[in-house]
């Protein structure tokens, strides 16, 4: 910083460790729900909109099933990396809330672009949650259909779906599915690292001044791989929005019912025509990166501990139990089921074919081209040359 | 399927080759559940448990903790059925390829053998780089036991072995069988593509052009909807859309040039895009012709004694190879008027005028790419010879089109020969930026009054342009009176000016 701006370089150097901490006591964090099992009624966003759930008690333990499921059916996927099954798999633990908590807030006509991490989304859309595990396999390209599930396929190119998404919802309002009740809105997944990427910048530019239908959801894990959070912002993430002209708000993100209340307010805003929004869902990775990575080399063990604290699914829990709304014997039954499908997703993984060679010439162009159909033609009769070939 | 299963330490980080075992977290007669931790491993990239892949009783254990492993070795071996009684003896010494099939004899005999270690090309999975790293993105690491590859199907084992060059055949080619090909009958016959029927089969998406043609279409207000294309895949072609625009019904093999005769479709119009020169040359007229308030006058000359000067300079010794033409003494003409009368030699820049001392001298060029203006640097400070020189190579290259475009950039004042077209005169639209334009007529013989007497006489008549900004009628007709003195009497004028 030059040296003719005093103020500035101290002022944000200790401005950064105050918006790490700000996790707990934050006046501007959303949170419905406190690490303890305590609901709050209403909490106020930093533009005045006021926040709130009203949920029956099927919905609050659906919403703890799902959080269960979810983080079960992902431990399956870290194991079976572990032994060889899968070629990589990104862990979204401790991230259940955030995931859950807006997945469960789409509309079925909302359009979701993932990163690769977006195992939750995925499975609130209704996927079957064996699709990112044959991707990560390698034994197919993710597998479901973007268009029927309105979720996207996983983008691994960091920020690059944001994009996708500010395109995508400048089609919706093109198209003229904005300004009802039932109208549309996209919603584009990103993390903290991603917000330093020129595709996440150029995507808030592009949404703020085309006013695109569009919520910008930023799952704030405190790292980008092993880079903190103070090496990509000397703010908080949710102030950026103001910069480029829509409103941001900061989220708890271990908490199901503020992330819900956020998300589907800033989505309808965005389907009845006022714009994009930022939600910084302030939460903790964990677990690793991705089964690469080894996160004990650049984070001391008592952070993970605080955070450990503020676990998304015992909050969630503690509030059922105190609130009377379920008893053992449905936690008991709801951890029977995420076992029962962990099972049976490892048994299908490790049924899961591997594919005929040729296929890597499908899905190439929607209606076949003539230059590829010689070169399958030609690589099925080299195919064929081998004994014991079915083709 | 054995009931012993043997557990190979996987890739746990994205190409790894190998993890040092930290610390057993099972021994030997252990029971152990599904995804229970059994080891801890570090790799170069983290020290990560690795859960038990399969319930049971713990075996055996390959390697003591210490050891480095690479990966794709056994490291546990766990008695999936332990209540199943004791085992027997050959499935105590199970390996882990213990599942696969195996390859009968013959089949063997045929296997392409895998290159000796450090023959593998480099940069091939499971072949080591330059450098000895190993390409593995993802997997079991690099291989360390010869490939087993399905036999080619009619291949000769013998010469198969023994003939390595010719096993290792291309996609390309496909089947070899010794040093020949195999029959053809056993390859479907390379596919002719019907593509006009094929295209209709797979345009579900719409009509296929290129984008230049889209563009093409759209400024010629011709629908693709309604064409059959001639291209690839039935794609439409540009040749279509000029064919449909123009809307003839036969195919016009060559591009419609500017001086080939137009050929009229039932609609009785052709459409020309407006590109290039002619977009280029409308642009300009139009800006000039609305922005400089143009006068033209004009002005008839005798010419005799010019033409006459002009065959005894071509009967000089040193102009013999040169080209003199009219258009020589008309350019000579215009430089020496503008030495007298500069402001000709300007232009207007809103709120001044700049005045040149130098002259760029151009010359309007009917080409096949249509009207060009090169012109000539600095022309006033060319000898006649020079300037004759300068104006044979201009005119060249313009008929050849391969005038530069720095060539046509940065004239300040213009002539344009309509004489060899064979008219008198016009009234020539000032180029952007210049403030007078001279036209250069037929020269005719005509009954002229020379010296006091009717005779026959070569005539011109010359017209100029001039921006009234700048230049009033009286500096203009003094400019082009000039021009006709030179051109009535060269060597009088030259004795006189200069």
């Amino acid at each position: 910083m030059a040296k003719g701006d005093p103020g500035g370089t101290t002022r944000s150097r200790r401005a950064a460790p105050r918006s790490r901490k700000g996790a707990a006591g934050d006046p501007a964090l959303v949170q419905l729900l406190t690490p303890e099992g305590e609901r709050i009624d209403s909490a106020t966003g930093p533009d005045g909109t006021e926040y709130r759930v009203d949920f029956t008690d099927e919905e609050y333990r659906g919403l703890y099933r799902d959080l269960v499921l979810v983080r079960k059916l992902d431990a399956e996927a870290t194991a079976l990396q572990r032994q060889g099954e899968l070629g990589l798999w990104a862990s979204l633990l401790g991230q259940e809330a955030a995931q859950v908590g807006s997945g469960r807030a789409l509309r079925t006509q909302d359009m979701a672009f993932p990163t690769y991490r977006e195992h939750g989304v995925l499975y609130c859309r209704g996927i079957d949650p064996i699709m990112p595990l044959g991707l990560f396999r390698g034994v197919d390209q993710g597998g479901w259909d973007p268009n029927e599930f309105k979720f996207n396929m996983y983008t691994i190119v960091i920020g690059a779906q944001t994009l996708h998404a500010t395109g995508y919802a400048m089609g919706i309002t093109i198209d003229g599915k904005t300004g009802t009740d039932d109208g549309e809105a996209a919603i584009a997944y990103f993390g903290d690292g991603a917000t330093s990427q020129g595709d996440v910048n150029e995507a808030f530019v592009w949404a703020s001044v085309f006013n695109a239908p569009l919520v910008f959801f930023c799952q704030n894990n405190q790292y980008a791989i092993s880079e903190p959070l103070e090496r990509q912002t000397r703010v908080p993430l949710y102030q950026r929005a103001a910069g480029f002209g829509f409103p941001g708000v900061r989220v708890d993100g271990n908490d199901v019912l503020a992330t819900y209340a956020v998300t589907r307010t800033a989505l309808d805003n965005a389907r009845l025509g006022q714009g994009p929004s930022l939600i910084e869902a302030y939460t903790y990775r964990m677990g690793a990166h991705t089964t690469s990575d080894d996160p004990t080399r650049y984070r001391i063990a008592s952070e993970v501990e605080a955070w450990q604290a503020k676990d998304p699914i015992a909050r969630v829990k503690a509030f059922l139990e105190k609130q009377k709304i379920a008893d053992a014997g449905f936690f008991a039954e709801v951890d029977e089921q995420a076992r029962r499908e962990s099972v049976h997703l490892r048994e299908r993984v490790l049924e899961m074919p591997n594919p005929e060679p040729v296929t890597m010439f499908d899905n190439v162009y929607p209606n076949g081209s003539p230059l590829l159909d010689e070169q399958r033609a030609k690589f099925s009769r080299y195919m064929e040359s081998f004994e014991g070939s079915v083709h | 399927m054995s009931r012993i299963k043997t557990f190979n330490l996987p890739d746990l980080g994205e190409g790894l080759t190998e993890g040092e075992i930290l610390a057993w977290l099972v021994k030997v007669g252990d029971i152990i559940e599904l995804n229970q931790p059994i080891v801890e491993v570090e790799t170069a990239k983290a020290a990560v448990e690795i859960p038990a892949k399969w319930a049971g009783q713990v075996q055996a254990i390959h390697h003591p903790e210490g050891t480095t492993v690479e990966v794709g070795t056994p490291i546990i071996a766990i008695d999936t059925d332990p209540g199943a009684g004791p085992l027997d003896a050959p499935s105590t010494t199970a390996t882990p390829s213990g599942d696969l099939p195996t390859p009968s004899a013959a089949s063997l005999a045929a296997v392409e053998v895998a290159p000796a270690e450090g023959m593998v090309e480099p940069g091939l999975i499971g072949g080591a780089a330059p450098g000895g790293r190993t390409a593995v993105l993802v997997g079991y690491g690099p291989r360390t036991t010869a490939a087993k590859r399905r036999p080619r199907k009619g291949a000769v084992p013998a010469q198969a072995a023994t003939a390595p060059a010719a096993a290792p055949a291309g996609v390309d080619h496909g089947v070899v069988v010794g040093d020949k090909p195999a029959a053809t009958s056993t390859i479907p016959a390379p596919q002719v593509h019907d593509r006009r029927g094929e295209a209709s089969g797979r345009a579900t998406g719409g009509v296929l052009a290129k984008p230049p043609v889209r563009k093409l279409a759209k400024d010629l207000g011709v629908d693709l909807g309604t064409l059959t294309g001639s291209g690839p895949l039935g794609s439409i072609t540009r040749e279509d859309v000029q064919q449909a625009a123009s809307g003839a019904s036969v195919v016009v093999a060559e591009p419609i040039a500017v001086t080939s005769a137009p050929s009229f479709g039932t609609d009785r119009e052709q459409r020309i895009p407006v590109k290039g020169v002619r977009k280029l040359t409308a642009e300009n007229m139009s800006r000039s012709a609305f922005t400089a308030p143009h006068v033209t006058e004009f002005l008839t000359v005798d010419v005799t004694r010019a033409m006459k000067a002009l065959d005894r300079l071509r009967g000089r010794r040193e102009w013999r190879d040169v080209r003199v033409s009219p258009l020589l003494l008309v350019a000579k003409a215009v430089l020496l008027a503008v030495q007298r009368h500069p402001m000709v030699n300007s232009t207007w820049a809103g709120d001044e005028i700049v005045v040149k001392e130098y002259v760029n001298l151009g010359i309007a060029a009917a080409t096949e790419r249509g009207l060009i203006v090169p012109n000539v640097k600095d022309a006033g400070r060319l000898s006649l010879r020079e300037l004759a020189d300068a104006l044979t190579d201009l005119v060249q290259t313009a008929k050849s089109g391969r005038t530069s475009p720095a060539a046509m950039s940065g004239g300040t004042l213009t002539i344009t020969n309509v004489g060899v077209f064979g008219v008198d005169t016009g009234t020539p639209i000032l180029p952007p930026g210049e403030s007078a334009i001279l036209a250069f007529g037929a020269v005719r013989e005509m009954p002229w009054v020379h010296k006091g007497k009717v005779k026959v006489r070569q005539v011109t008549t010359l017209g100029l342009s001039f921006d009234h900004r700048i230049i009033d009628g009286e500096l203009g007709s003094k400019f082009l009176r000039d021009v006709g003195d030179f051109l009535t009497d060269p060597e009088a004028a030259l004795l006189a000016w200069t």
